[in-house]
């Protein structure tokens, strides 16, 4: 029997899993258009004119970008932000990972230990950013304290005053603070690995090594690769820890795009080139998030018609 | 291939002992079937031999070797877990493969022993899939090709069927007691299930509480149950208890029960006179009687299973099923008289349990 070819439209619309896809997604689409769209939107625009506090602009086209292309500050904080984010997210992976798998160990006082690993996630970062800022102190510091006493150095350590040193000092700060989300995070996915799954291996033969190397790890990749993209997305945009530690001195070797951006665009009075150095994060956020597209699809052996 | 021995095994988590002093033989080429409620510790004794979990007190045996502080790997067994265990990331070629690979072997010889596995089990067309692409017993076939390909002196398989459904259970039963007879390799078996252990044991070993209640060949103990546990844990639908009073007098022995009535004793039975005790007999013993024969019944429920027929009756105010081969259409609270086979009831002592046969 030959098919009816005679529907009409409203019959096609109302059987094609298409349109009523469309159909259901337009709440959600609306309020991230309000919410999402508007601001970004509006910088984006911002970026493109001369707008200063106090004075609407007009637009300009790409001149602010032009502008930070020739502007030596603003590449070191590209700079700053690309090593500050490789540098301290290879650190928060492997201290993170290495914690993950202690505390998956039957320790005495687990629960505890699971407990007090999350304090410097819950902590303000404005606080915990504010003890930073009194241990690296020039005089007072009691990490210099402690290593004088100790007989290790002579004299204090100027953590903030030196441009390398203060890099490193805010990295050890960021890393410190970024451990606990990396470590709770990678706990969970170890749970989700069967303990069957480690015995088996033990009887198959394999050392604590190859336990780790053939099966936790490769188990544990879906998880690395989502807790890994927002890690790195947290550090790339980070704020609050440069700016209450050096506020992106000493002369700007700290500042990250983000606290630049702000230096420029509220301190500074020039919106139009902070919004433009914000925008400039894009390129490189987009990277990482396609990055992570790729790393987070699902492996082979995660398909299959049922658990 | 080897004999596994077990000497007087301890095993304590804490102060709670677990297993109490167990001492098992198992010869070379044996099927040995651990079995026993939930929490009689078979599970902890099949992973005590496979090195899982450490040895509190005692000796086990693997060709003559004392194994007891031995890893895993050098005791030569492999394992088939309840949830099959397999490496989700990995195909099922390199699941089979995964033992050899660590230990270093040749390729050659690696495809070799997955492919002969895979011919044994049916696998040849699926070695390429995933763990999650598989069906139950696929599954199951991949775990037991796992332990194949080892060529290990002991199988141990932890409750490897309870996930399966009832049809497949059945069928991959025949498929393991199959392999038994082909590769002959010693195998320790755990279940709760009494009736694999009865279809597949060349040895049964009934647990409860952490100590052994029997030992003994499949018809063996269905037979001769040393106790009123093995009783009534070993047959399904499992044996009647009805208790009542050993009476000997003029060289005769009956158990008297509640309501006057009363049934002579089983030909061998000791006991004395005036001993509490349990008659048992087991449902498909039991056959329908006339006139004053046999003891009288009122029947409950008739469940007729196609090949036979289950009659739920109370003798005396305690339940009691008896199956028959004939079809039976009773209605409920018809008044019916049963007669035990008097040849192979038992009879066990009310406090300890205990079998009263000389």
């Amino acid at each position: 029997m030959p098919r009816p070819s005679n529907r009409s439209l409203l019959d096609r619309f109302n059987n094609s899993a298409d349109a009523l896809g469309l159909i259901f997604m337009l709440p959600a689409a609306s309020i991230l258009l309000v919410f999402l769209t508007y601001p970004l939107g509006l910088g984006l625009w911002l970026g493109l004119t001369d707008t200063k506090i106090g004075r609407p602009g007009v637009f300009i086209g790409l001149a602010n970008y032009e502008s930070l292309f020739k502007d030596s500050v603003f590449w070191m904080s590209v700079f700053n932000t690309m090593g500050y984010t490789a540098v301290a997210s290879v650190f928060k992976f492997m201290l993170g990972l290495i914690l993950a798998l202690l505390l998956n160990q039957n320790i005495a006082l687990k629960s505890f230990m699971r407990a007090i690993l999350l304090l410097p996630w819950i902590v303000p970062t404005t606080l915990s950013a504010i003890a930073f800022w009194w241990m690296y102190d020039s005089q007072f510091s009691i990490i210099s304290w402690a290593l004088m006493k100790a007989g290790l150095i002579s004299t204090n350590i100027d953590f903030l005053g030196n441009s390398w040193n203060a890099r490193l000092s805010v990295v050890a700060a960021n890393i410190w603070r970024g451990i606990p989300f990396v470590a709770i995070s990678l706990l969970a996915g170890l749970q989700t690995i069967s303990p069957s799954l480690y015995e088996a291996a033990t009887i198959d033969g394999a050392t604590r090594w190859q336990n780790f190397r053939y099966i936790t790890y490769p188990l544990l990749t879906p998880i690395i690769a989502i807790v890994m993209t927002f890690s790195v997305l947290f550090t790339f945009t980070d704020f609050q820890l440069i700016y209450v530690i050096t506020r992106g001195g000493p002369v700007n070797a700290t500042h990250l795009m983000a606290t630049l951006s702000f230096q420029r665009a509220i301190p500074g009075g020039q919106l139009a080139e902070g919004a433009a150095i914000a925008m400039a994060m894009v390129p490189f956020l987009v990277a990482a998030i396609l990055i992570s597209f790729f790393g987070l699809q699902r492996r082979a052996w995660q398909q299959g018609s049922k658990d | 291939m080897a004999s596994v021995s077990i000497e007087g095994a301890q095993k304590q988590f804490g102060r709670t002992r677990v297993i109490r002093g167990i001492s098992i033989e198992i010869d070379d080429g044996e099927f040995c079937v651990l079995v026993g409620p939930s929490g009689c510790g078979k599970s902890t004794l099949l992973r005590m031999i496979a090195g899982l979990e450490e040895i509190s007190g005692g000796n086990i045996r693997i060709g003559g070797n004392v194994v007891n502080d031995m890893p895993p790997k050098e005791r030569d067994i492999a394992m088939v877990f309840q949830n099959y265990a397999l490496y989700p990331h990995m195909t099922v070629h390199d699941n089979m493969a995964f033992s050899l690979e660590l230990a270093k072997r040749e390729k050659a010889f690696i495809e070799e022993r997955v492919n002969k596995a895979a011919d044994i089990l049916g696998l040849n067309d699926l070695l390429q899939r995933f763990p999650r692409q598989l069906s139950g017993g696929q599954r199951q076939r991949v775990a037991m090709g796992r332990a194949i390909v080892r060529d290990p002196q002991v199988f141990l398989f932890d409750e490897p069927l309870s996930n399966l459904d009832a049809n497949l259970r059945v069928q991959m039963r025949t498929e393991i007691k199959a392999l038994h007879q082909r590769l002959k390799t010693t195998s320790i078996y755990v279940t709760h299930d009494q009736i694999e252990a009865m279809t597949m044991a060349d040895k049964i070993v009934v647990l409860r509480d952490g100590i052994v209640e029997q030992i003994g060949a499949p018809l063996e103990i269905y037979d001769n149950p040393a106790n009123q546990f093995v009783a009534g844990f070993i047959g399904s639908p499992s044996m009647n208890f009805l208790p009542g009073t050993l009476r000997r007098r003029d060289g005769a022995a009956r158990v008297d029960f509640d309501g006057g009535i009363s049934l002579p004793a089983p030909a061998n039975s000791t006991g004395e006179d005036g001993q509490k005790v349990f008659y048992g007999t087991r449902p498909e013993h039991i056959e329908l009687a006339t006139g004053t024969d046999g003891v009288p019944a009122e029947v409950l429920v008739v469940e007729p299973t196609g090949a036979n027929t289950e009659v739920f009756s109370t003798i005396a105010g305690v339940e009691i099923i008896a199956v028959f081969q004939e079809r039976h259409e009773f209605k409920p609270g018809l008044a019916i008289r049963l007669k035990p086979d008097a040849n192979r009831a038992h009879l066990f002592d009310a406090g300890s349990g205990a079998r009263l046969a000389a």
